[in-house]
């Protein structure tokens, strides 16, 4: 079948999204960004490929008749499996090179005290990290680097310990090679991944002999559908590094008001707070940019802002959110420069503040500094779509509700919990057209 | 992806930064512009006094009516900035003490100052005997002047210039600026030069001004033409060189306009776009009107992300900060004095906003623009404030859509590439998809 497909290679992240002729999307994979563009986006587009089959799957199942497991049982399970077979294979890049290192690095250790810890450490990491992929288990992020870091620190120190040998060396090692593990393409046979993924299945005892009998037939029947890659179109702050030709690159702002419009057709007006910038877009009842204004010659209240503060509180991003939504008293922060509100947050706790408190002052600074260029792109009109990994955050969307209601009245703010895939939507809307319309 | 590609740079020519093509005029701008610097540069054995004054209200006339030559610190500050030299120079007078905040191009000139004044031509630059300041509409110039007066103890006459708040030049702010000019300018480049004022120099020097004026008009109003023959910002900002600098009121200039006014007929005839440092441009694809001075650091960079988008500005307000032509005025040599106050109180940054947004307004339709593109500077409040209001005025009265990007003048620390690329890439992108929605309603 003909696949559109968008990609949107964002300052933190690579989204893509693909889409079948009819504008349905099918799938869309996310990864972070990183040096090599064009394996961040070819990792992105082989995990939105992944994520269709999975959905061709699902409408394929929901037909099956005499399935035991419900269809959202299989594809958890058959997931899961599929992502550990995945995982294992970067954990063995990673393993090789991390000892490539380790040889050849120069350290003041012992490379074969270095070997010795490095084997004991990757035993542990695959021990530790298979379980992230058990029934029930949570992973705190889809990206290897931020599953196999934490785990990697933790076992390293006691390993650096045991040996009596630096710890600071085996993370220097790792920090070495996972920029290369990062720039192998991804190697994985896409079909029989799924086909083994769902063997070890069976031999987990997850799944009964004759679903898995139906199951092995739908899946190889959907296997075989050709995905043809019909058009690619890339945007995103990366786009101009994208391997593309110039026709299949389109701005971020028409992108993310197209794709905006689609989610939500009657979208008039467009917030997108991403890593480094932060837009306002007005759309028309087709989606097409009238206006738009973005920041251009600071990037200060954008989503790395967060990120800096979490750093600084020692917090993950995705707590910042809910920790601000304790706050009981208003503390305002005036600084967006990232740099300067550092000094203020630890000005701030000096003064008694609770971190809640601050924290939502901060949320509340970003909307500020939105709500200026949204005003100045044109204001608000109904409906608002708020868009990009800030839209995430709980109290954003707190402040940006009080805000929009204060300045504007009553209007519906749309958010769709998967708005950070907005752009590569709109790029894959774009790509279909370019060959549809 | 099978589709076969072809990208605009491919059909001008290679993508590759060249020196612009030079015609007749070009090279008589340049050398019109070395030859100041070394009469500037040569007054130890030319025994010429100097006066240093601004392009805003600049009375080159009535200098060289004294025989005095013209320093220009703000053309000197843009000749640094397109050489890579400002940088260095704000972050000396940075060093000294000098804010982050304060405009550029006084930084760079005190940068420049500190540095051993070198010219542009390498050559150290002689102290002015006369700072004349003819054009207080611009805040900043007054306390800059002030700056080089603690340094260089010499005469400075400073002349008020009204703002024209209600949008008109009455009688009454035209004899104050004539009484100013007769009371304190004239007195003091008599006796700074020690010649006596000659009103029949000063004449003959305003009709040359006005001959050249005619023919410079002509040229920016070309861009009416489809294709436009000439980019009425970057491009215009060579042409602008000689009237805005020492030049106006001189047979040099009248011969530049004439042999530009020439070619630039010439070009429309043959149908031809402008010249662009990329070649020239053979498929316009936007007409722009731009607000805002340009950034001089990344001129050439800045100009590129336009002419590789087929983007062409075809009327520009800073191409008028040296004086509204285009808007009906001339140096009139049978009313000199009284046309010299009208020439300062004329200036674009003097005029209140309503009357900037007609000027914008009928750029925008006079000249078939597909939006209004704002350069915001960081460091020049005189331009900037207002230019909110101005472009949302703009997008009712016209339908045209405006846009904003942030740089700065001189300051190499304010021109981020990648965001303004990206910003304009979005800008044109953003018109041509309205152009086709606008297709796609029409044939419903």
């Amino acid at each position: 079948m003909k696949c559109f497909i968008g990609i949107d290679l964002g300052s933190t992240t690579t989204k893509s999204v693909v889409m079948d002729d009819t504008g349905t999307p099918l799938g869309h994979g996310i990864t972070n960004s990183r040096s090599n563009y064009d394996t961040a986006a070819l990792v992105a587009k082989t995990e939105a490929l992944i994520s269709a089959r999975l959905v061709l799957l699902r409408q394929s199942l929901d037909k099956a008749p005499g399935l035991t497991l419900s269809t959202d049982d299989v594809l958890y399970m058959l997931e899961r499996h599929f992502r550990l077979a995945q995982f294992l294979v970067q954990l063995d890049n990673l393993k090789r090179l991390c000892g490539e290192k380790a040889v050849q690095g120069n350290y003041k250790e012992d490379p074969a005290t270095l070997t010795t810890a490095l084997e004991r450490t990757f035993s542990a990491l695959k021990i530790e990290l298979s379980k992230l992929f058990e029934p029930g288990a949570e992973r705190k992020s889809d990206f290897f680097r931020d599953l196999a870091g934490t785990v990697y620190m933790e076992v390293a120190e006691s390993q650096a310990a045991e040996l009596k040998i630096s710890s600071d060396t085996l993370i220097n090692i790792y920090d070495k090679s996972i920029i290369e593990v990062e720039n192998i393409p991804p190697q994985v046979d896409m079909s029989e991944t799924f086909l083994v993924a769902l063997d070890s299945a069976l031999n987990a005892g997850e799944i009964q002999t004759e679903d898995f009998g139906k199951v092995q037939a739908a899946l190889k029947e959907v296997l075989a559908v050709e995905l043809e890659e019909t058009y690619v179109v890339g945007t995103g702050y990366g786009r101009a590094r994208l391997p593309f030709p110039k026709e299949h690159i389109r701005s971020e702002i028409l992108c993310h008001g197209l794709g905006a419009h689609l989610m939500y057709p009657k979208t008039r007006t467009v917030l997108d707070i991403g890593g480094q910038d932060t837009k306002g877009i007005q759309v028309d009842e087709s989606g097409i940019v009238v206006n738009f204004q973005m920041n251009d010659r600071c990037a200060a209240g954008c989503g790395r802002y967060l990120g800096y503060i979490a750093d600084e509180m020692q917090l993950g991003l995705h707590e910042l959110g809910p920790l601000a939504m304790k706050s009981t008293k208003k503390v305002s922060i005036n600084s967006t420069c990232t740099v300067f509100a550092g000094a203020e947050l630890r000005d701030r706790l000096s003064l008694g503040e609770k971190r809640e408190d601050i924290i939502a002052g901060l949320h509340r600074a970003i909307i500020l500094r939105s709500m200026s260029i949204l005003s100045r792109s044109g204001g608000v009109e109904d409906e608002l779509t708020f868009t990009g990994g800030v839209a995430k955050n709980e109290a954003a969307v707190k402040e940006l509700r009080i805000l929009v209601q204060e300045n504007y009245g009553d209007l519906k703010i749309n958010i769709d919990p998967d708005s950070i895939y907005t752009g590569a939507l709109g790029a894959a809307e774009f790509a279909r057209r370019a060959v549809e319309a | 992806m099978s589709t076969k590609i072809e990208t605009p740079t491919d059909s001008h020519g290679s993508s590759e930064i060249q020196e612009p093509q030079k015609d007749s005029s070009m090279l008589m701008q340049k050398e019109m512009i070395n030859s100041n610097y070394d009469a500037l540069t040569n007054t130890a054995n030319n025994g010429k006094k100097v006066c240093s004054t601004f392009v805003p209200g600049n009375l080159n006339e009535l200098i060289q009516s004294f025989g005095l030559l013209n320093n220009l610190p703000e053309t000197n500050a843009i000749q640094n900035a397109m050489r890579q030299q400002s940088g260095g120079m704000i972050q000396t007078a940075e060093r000294q003490g000098h804010s982050e905040d304060v405009c550029t191009y006084v930084k760079a000139d005190i940068g420049m100052m500190s540095k051993g004044n070198i010219a542009p031509n390498g050559k150290p630059m002689p102290n002015p005997d006369l700072l004349l300041l003819s054009y207080t509409g611009c805040f900043t110039f007054m306390k800059w002047f002030e700056l080089l007066r603690q340094e260089y103890k010499c005469e400075t006459v400073m002349l008020q210039v009204p703002y024209q708040g209600d949008g008109e030049i009455t009688q009454n702010m035209r004899d104050f600026v004539v009484k100013q000019l007769k009371e304190e300018v004239i007195p003091a480049l008599e006796r700074v030069s020690g010649n006596a004022f000659d009103i029949d120099k000063l004449r003959e020097n305003m009709r040359r001004s006005a001959q050249a004026e005619d023919d410079l008009v002509w040229v920016l109003e070309s861009a009416k033409n489809k294709p436009t023959p000439i980019d009425a910002y970057f491009g215009a900002i060579y042409y602008l060189g000689p009237i805005f600098t020492a030049f106006r009121g001189t047979q040099q200039a009248v011969d530049y306009y004439r042999v530009l006014r020439q070619e630039i007929e010439q070009r429309v005839k043959n149908g031809q776009g402008p010249i662009t440092p990329g070649g020239e441009m053979t498929k316009e694809r936007y007409r722009l009107v731009m607000e805002g001075p340009p950034n001089w650091t990344n001129f050439r960079e800045f100009w590129k992300m336009f002419y590789e988008e087929g983007a062409v500005v075809v009327a520009s307000t800073y191409t008028k900060v040296g004086g509204v032509y285009d808007q009906g005025f001339r140096h009139d040599a049978d009313n000199p004095l009284e046309s010299l106050a009208d020439y300062c109180l004329g200036c674009y940054t003097n005029r209140n906003l309503p009357k900037r947004v007609d000027m914008l307004e009928k750029y925008v339709k006079d000249y078939e623009a597909d939006g209004l593109l704002i350069n915001s500077i960081k460091s020049c409040n005189s331009f900037s404030a207002g230019q909110l209001m101005m472009m949302q005025e703009i997008e009712k009265r016209t339908g045209a859509p405006g846009a904003f990007v942030e740089t700065d003048l001189v300051d190499p620390r304010y021109f981020s590439a990648a965001n303004v690329k990206n910003r304009l890439e979005s800008y044109f992108q953003m018109i041509e998809q309205r152009r086709q929605g606008n297709m796609i309603a029409s044939a419903r």
